[in-house]
């Protein structure tokens, strides 16, 4: 599984986070090109962290978009400051990604 | 005779932790992430009320112009549909969740937020087919929610 790709930039005193993860979020209702179904493979729980503390932890489910991309902003941030978002789906798979607050 | 057994049980012991310890230590055991209580039967509730109940504990709503939410009247395609719920004029909020009614389960994400998180959540949801997205913010203990439909020209859900 590829790394979640971050960006958090300050703005107006905010630090506003994206992030884009690479997962196929399959809701096992799918039915492949020859009539099978394709099982349910997505992320469940996904955890932001601004300097190693829990900001933000989202459960998901099968109806969030193909290579989820989510956005928010926190408080209190500074330039330098170290933002972690990591996730696990329902294999178990996880990934994660870090940035440093510009 | 006794002292072996004993030897055998503490052996056992040791190795039973070893081999716990060796799993974790290669990522086979769940994190605290995955252990995390993920609400399974909301997620697999097939009606909106159902849903909501089994998440809120009720399904009733009271809608509230404190929760904003955007999302596209018209959606081309149901697969990616951009969805965000502002709440920043409600104080305390800890939760934000979203619901697309018409969905197989309606129940499609619950971001929970922690104080120093701003009330602002954007992501992209899949919508079968056109119907009314529900945005419901948790402040305070109290729920305020938002509608708005989405009219989906291609739905998002295969088949």
């Amino acid at each position: 599984m590829s790394e979640v790709k971050l960006r958090a930039a300050l703005k107006d005193g905010k630090c506003e986070v994206k992030a884009l993860m690479t997962h196929p979020m399959e809701t096992g209702r799918r039915k492949d090109k020859d009539g099978n179904l394709v099982p349910a493979h997505y992320i469940q729980t996904v955890e932001l962290l601004h300097n190693g503390n829990l900001m933000m932890e989202a459960e998901w489910g099968g109806a969030i978009s193909t290579n989820p991309f989510f956005s928010i902003a926190l408080n209190n941030v500074a330039v330098g400051d170290t933002i972690e978002v990591r996730w696990v789906d329902n294999k178990g798979e996880k990934s994660s990604g870090t940035v440093k607050v510009k | 005779m006794k002292l072996q057994q004993q030897r055998r049980t503490f052996l056992k012991g040791t190795l039973a932790g070893g081999a716990v310890m060796a799993a974790a230590g290669l990522g086979l055991m769940p994190s605290r992430l995955a252990l995390a209580a993920w609400p399974e039967a909301a997620f697999h509730a097939t009606s909106l009320d159902d849903a909501l109940t089994k998440v809120f504990g009720s399904s009733t709503l009271e809608a509230s112009d404190k929760v904003v939410l955007k999302a596209p009247s018209i959606a081309e395609n149901g697969a990616v549909v951009p969805i965000t719920v502002n709440a920043e004029q409600l104080q305390n909020v800890e939760s934000i969740s979203i619901f697309s009614e018409k969905n197989p389960t309606p129940f499609v994400a619950r971001f929970n937020l922690k104080p120093g998180c701003v009330a602002d959540v954007s992501t992209r949801v899949k919508m079968g087919e056109s119907g009314d997205v529900i945005a419901v913010v948790k402040a305070d203990g109290k729920l305020y929610s938002a509608r708005t439909n989405v009219k989906v020209t291609v739905g998002g859900c295969g088949g």
